[in-house]
Parts: structure tokens; sequence; C-alpha cells
């Protein structure tokens, strides 16, 4: 409170200069609609891709990714004796020894099962829930980044990242497998042979189906992450999905609906290493990611074009 | 339908006539003047658990005015701008921004506002200055090759240069509140929202986030500044509105709002028993005696029988150290019109 001499009397008046001592539009701020611009609405996606790789966990996930085909070529080198002809470890194992290029294939192999998917999980589950956990989504949303095109911009992120974990695990792969073991033409299932060029343009091309293979989980995850508030719950939902649906995989009792489950044909990969190459396997499974990324994509878009941000 | 005592409040208020903002000038379509920067019309916001946040609410905002949206926690603030920014959708009622409706308009008309909402949020791996650049990206209007120099100059405005490569996490909360604003500041903006801007700073930060606001204000932006603090609402606002569990309970000039709480006459006295007496000959009512001090609701409003009180007492043989009006406060009109302490919790 303040001591004043008089008593207060506001005068209509003096009312009226009050209103009109407000500063007029004319000030120096523009006023109107402001255009977008190509490399205005790009900016955010570049963005986007640059933020994941930039977070700590990304490279860890990517770190051990990376680590696991060193830890298989390690194992396969020391076991060498035992390996041979062993019909009952992961595939492509069994050449590994043979051509170094093998634990490429068999590193994909093991990694797409389980270690893939997590990581994958972990990434698309907390793309836009772990934004409204840190309270970055509204801050993004009155930016403003507009709903679709962040969900874009956070899908293709995921993308990206299958690809780089893909690629994480093939490089190490390849690097073990030169480093441990002989390189060369190399013997495709099928019994034709290649040279080391035609097996390199193969690996990149199964890396990426495998890649692509992850699409259908993303479009999951990015739908869980829609649902919650909490980045935690997201991941741990996409990486229990995943485990959930290998699991039913597993059933011969559930034959009838596992040509229709995500992770049914990830294995298919390996019939590109016959000649010709084998594709039948290999659309079914594109398709099958691309309806998940249709059916799911859409859940996510209406889900999140249509909620209440209040995190 | 019931009325409660608080529209009843606001009826008798517009009756009078002593209310020129919100409804009334909202109501005649005004031939000259720039239009309103926000507009709702029975705006109301029902939770999924049945909480009734915001109740019906017709708010004005004149363009150019800084515009103190005042109520305690609780009241529906945060929830109104929510709204007003397209975050959530409202059960009824519309919002208009720059004159486009929300949430459907939110594409074009919020590169032309900046916000503050319910506290800063940044990325705690990123340094300061990435955090703007994150921000800045996501608005498709920004030109990324004036990025560096817009985010250059937002830091500099709220003093951050010298800590903009420090990662966020290791921020100070006044830093990050500072960051926060920074990034409502990457573009001049018609519109700044601020939801309660100055929380969690001290005094000199709230002062230098103050002399920001008005020098933004001075620049042609309408400034939209929720608080629950009554003093910074009449420090830096020329209009306000006040909410209480989620109703508007008035809105107007700052100046109109104090003068609806009716001054106090003061007499501070060592003889406060003896001044009691007197005043209250003299048709003074609500007399308050306090130690060496009493204050009491003069009879008539203005400054016309004062003298007269003043000589009543020096002849009564009172001993009269100082005689005034207090000048009604926000609070006092607060209470005036609610009839409840401001710190009631909605
Ligand atoms: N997401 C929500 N879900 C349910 N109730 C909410 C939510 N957000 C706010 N509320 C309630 O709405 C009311 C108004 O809250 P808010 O707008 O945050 O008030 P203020 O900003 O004025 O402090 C409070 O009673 C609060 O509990
Ligand atoms: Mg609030």
């Amino acid at each position: 409170m303040s001591q004043v001499e008089v008593a207060p009397t506001v005068s209509p008046a003096s009312m009226a200069s009050m209103a009109s001592m407000a500063p007029t539009v004319s000030g120096r701020v523009p006023a109107g609609v402001r255009p977008q611009t190509a490399a205005g609405f790009l900016a955010l996606f570049r963005s986007e891709i640059t933020l994941t790789f930039r977070r700590t966990r990304t490279i860890a996930l990517l770190g051990l990714l990376a680590a696991l085909p060193v830890l298989l070529g390690v194992v396969v080198k020391i076991e060498t004796g035992d390996m041979h002809g062993g019909a009952n470890g992961p595939a492509f194992i069994a050449q590994v020894t043979q051509n170094g290029l093998f634990l490429v294939f068999a590193a994909l192999a093991v990694a797409l099962p389980v270690f893939l998917p997590m990581t994958v999980g972990v990434v698309a589950g907390d793309s836009i829930a772990g934004e409204a956990a840190t309270g970055t989504l509204r801050y993004l949303l009155v930016a403003p980044a507009g709903r679709t095109r962040l969900l874009a911009a956070k899908f293709l992120a995921a993308m990206v990242f299958c690809w780089a974990a893909t690629l994480a695990v093939a490089l190490s792969a390849l690097a073990t497998g030169a480093a441990l073991f002989p390189m060369g033409s190399m013997t495709l299932l099928s019994g034709d042979t290649v040279g080391l060029g035609g097996a390199l343009l193969r690996a990149v091309l199964i890396a990426g189906v495998v890649a692509l293979s992850l699409a259908g989980l993303v479009a999951i995850g990015l739908f869980v992450s829609t649902l919650t508030g909490s980045g935690i719950a997201a991941m741990a939902t996409t990486v229990g999905l995943v485990i959930l649906v290998q699991i039913l995989d597993s059933f011969p009792q559930l034959h009838a609906i596992q040509p229709w489950l995500f992770t049914h044909q990830w294995l298919t990969f390996g019939d590109l290493l016959r000649a010709p190459m084998y594709w039948t396997g290999i659309l079914q499974n594109l398709g099958l990611q691309a309806l998940y990324l249709a059916v799911f994509g859409s859940a996510a878009w209406a889900r999140f074009t249509s909620r209440d941000v209040t995190a | 339908m019931t009325q409660s005592p608080l529209v009843e409040s606001i009826e008798s208020a517009e009756t009078e006539g002593t209310l020129t903002g919100g409804r009334a000038a909202a109501a005649d379509p005004a031939p000259v003047g720039p239009p309103s920067v926000i507009r709702t019309q029975g705006l109301t916001k029902r939770f999924a658990g049945g909480q009734l946040a915001v109740d019906g609410l017709d708010l004005t905002v004149p363009r150019g005015s800084v515009f103190g949206f005042l109520g305690p926690n609780g009241s529906g603030k945060t929830t109104t701008i929510r709204m007003l920014m397209g975050l959530i959708a409202p059960t009824s009622g519309v919002a208009t921004v720059l004159g486009a409706s929300m949430p459907q308009s939110v594409g074009s008309v919020l590169p032309r506002v900046g916000a503050l909402i319910e506290g800063p949020a940044l990325y705690g791996f990123l340094s300061g200055r990435d955090n703007l650049v994150r921000y800045d990206s996501a608005d498709p209007t920004a030109d990324p090759r004036t990025r560096a120099r817009r985010v250059g100059e937002a830091l500099d405005r709220v003093g951050l240069t010298a800590a903009a490569g420090k990662k966020a996490r290791a921020y100070s909360l006044g830093m990050k509140q500072r960051l926060g604003l920074a990034a409502a500041l990457l573009q001049p903006r018609e519109l700044l929202v601020l939801d309660e801007p100055t929380n969690g700073l001290d005094p000199q930060g709230m002062r230098e986030i103050r002399a920001l606001i008005r020098e933004l204000a001075g620049e042609g932006t309408t400034v939209f500044l929720s608080s629950h603090l009554l003093d910074e609402i009449e420090q830096v606002c020329t209009h306000a509105a006040v909410m209480s569990k989620g109703r508007l309970v008035v809105q107007g000039t700052v100046p109109e709002l104090a003068a609806r709480a009716q001054g106090r006459l003061v007499v501070r006295t060592p003889d406060a028993a003896r001044a009691a007496e007197v005043l209250a000959a003299a048709g003074v009512s609500d007399i308050r005696v306090a130690e060496g001090r009493v204050d009491g609701e003069p009879a008539t409003a203005g400054d016309e029988p004062l003298p007269g009180l003043c000589a009543a007492l020096v002849e009564a043989g009172v001993r009269v150290r100082a005689f005034g009006v207090e000048r009604g406060t926000l609070e006092d009109a607060f209470v005036a019109l609610t009839g409840e302490g401001f710190d009631v919790a909605g």
C-alpha cells in the first residue's frame, strides 16, 4: 500500500487517456502473417535427426550394438573347434570361419530379433513421450512445429536411427570379421561364388532391408509414444511388445496369426544370399511393414493431432 | 439459474458503467482503433477428470496493452493460456488470437506469438544456444540463414550471452527462465504470452524481467502477463483481468480496477482511542484501532470532508502525526470483488 495525499478518483476522461496511451501497432513490430519457407519447413527434420544423435543414450545404444559383433566374432574364433558343421548355432555362424564377411550376416541375424528392436523401441517410444515429459513438447508446438510435421520428423529421425543401428552392427561385424577371419570371394547359400565386391554389395542391400524391416516397429513405438506422458513407460511398452510378439511367433498353435506379426518375416533377408536373389519373403516383409506403418502411423497421427497437451 | 455473488458484482459493475474495457468495449463493433489481440467468448475447459478449470471466460485484450491476467494458484490462468496457444481444445466457447480462431489457426498465428507457459522447458544436454536453435528450427517461418544472428540477439536481450555455451542442465532456475524468455523473443512478436515469468527469480531478476516487458511493450508488442502477484500486475500492466476459480471476476484498466477498492482514511496518532471516538462521531465507519494508528472508511468518497475531519481531530486534542487516505490496491479490489482473500486456491 502506498500513501498518497488525495483520495483516488479516476474520472472517465483519465481512463480514456489511459487507453489511448497504449502504443500503436505502428511500432517496430511488423504485423501480419509470415510465410513459411521450404528451408524453414525442413529445418525441423534436420534438427530432429541431429538431436537424436546428440543424446548420450543414442550413442550408448549404438555402442552396445557395435560391441555385439565383436563379442560374436571373438566367441566364434575361440570356439572354432566345436563350431565345425554346427547346425544348431545361429544362422551363418558356421560359415564365419571360412569367410569373415559372413560375420556381417551372422551379427545381423543375431541382432535383429532382440537387440535391434530393443534399441529402436527405446528411441521410437521416447520420441513424443520424452518431449512431453520434459515439457519441451509444448514449446515445440507453440513454435509452432505443427503436430503432423513434428510426428513426421520424429518418424524420419527414428528411421535414420534404424539405419544407423543396422550400420553399427554391420560395420563393426565387417571390421571384426576382417580382423579375425579370412576375407575374400564368398560362397553363397545356393552354392554359387561371388567376388568380394559382389559380396559387399549384398551386405549393403541386406543392411538396407534390415533397417526397413524395423519401420513397422517404429510406427508402433511412435503410436505408443503419443499415448503417454512418460518416456520410460512408452519405451518399456514398446520393447515389451517386441518381446511379446516374438513369443507369440514361437507358438505353433498360433500359426494362423503368425504371418501377420511384424517380426514374422524379419529373417527372410538371408534370401538375398542366393543367386538369383529370392525376393518373395523380403517383399512380403516390406509389405507387412508398410501395413503396420499405415495402421499405426494413422493411429499415432489421429491421436497426436487431437490430444490435449497438458504437460 | 442461480446467480452467485461473483456474477452479480460483474453485472453491477457494467451497469454502473464504471468499466470501459472488456465486454462493453467488445460488444459494439468499434469503428476506430485496432482490433483486440486476444478475444474469448464463453471459453470453457472441463478436464477429463471432471475438473472445471475455466468457466465461460469472456476476455478482451486490446492491441498494445500490457494485460495482467491475475488470479490465485489454481484459478485457471495456465489452462486459459494453453487454450489460447492451441495446446488444448476448449470444451466449449471460442478463443480468437490475432484475429484467427484457435486451435484451428495455430500455423498462421503462433509464428507471431512468443510464449512462456508454466515455466521454461529445456533440453538439458544442449547448450543454451543450441536450445534456442532447436526451438527456432521448429518454426517453419523462421529463416535458417538468419538463425544464428537472431539466436545471438535473443541471448543478448536476456543477458545470457556469457552463459550461452553452457549446458542448460547446469543453468540456475533464473537462467532457465531467461532462456525460456529468449526463445519467445527469437522473432519480432505481435503478442507475448508470459505465464508467471518471474516465478523463481530473485528480486533483481524480477526487476530485469519487468523492465524487459516494458521495453517490449514500447516496441509495440502486446504483452499478456499472467501472475498471482498483485504488485507485479500493478507495476507493469495497463490493463488487467482477475480470475477466481475458473471465472472472470472483472477486467478493465489497472487504475479503474484499483479505484474499485475504496480508499481508507488513515490517522497516525499516539491518541488512537480518542481519535477513533472523534472519527466515529464524524460518520467514519468500519473503524479499526491499532497501535498508534486508526483507520476507517470515510462517509463519502472523495476528499471533501477530509479537512473537516482533520480539524475535528485537532480540536479534540488528538495529536495527529499523519493524516491521509491510502489508495486502494488491486488486492483490496480483489477482496472487495470476491469477498475472499487472495491466497485462497481454487
Ligand atoms: N491436466 C489437468 N487435468 C486435470 N485438472 C487440471 C489439469 N490442469 C489443471 N487442472 C486443474 O485446473 C485448475 C486450474 O489450473 P491452472 O490453469 O493450472 O491454474 P493457474 O495457472 O491459475 O494456477 C486447477 O484446479 C487444476 O488442478
Ligand atoms: Mg499456472
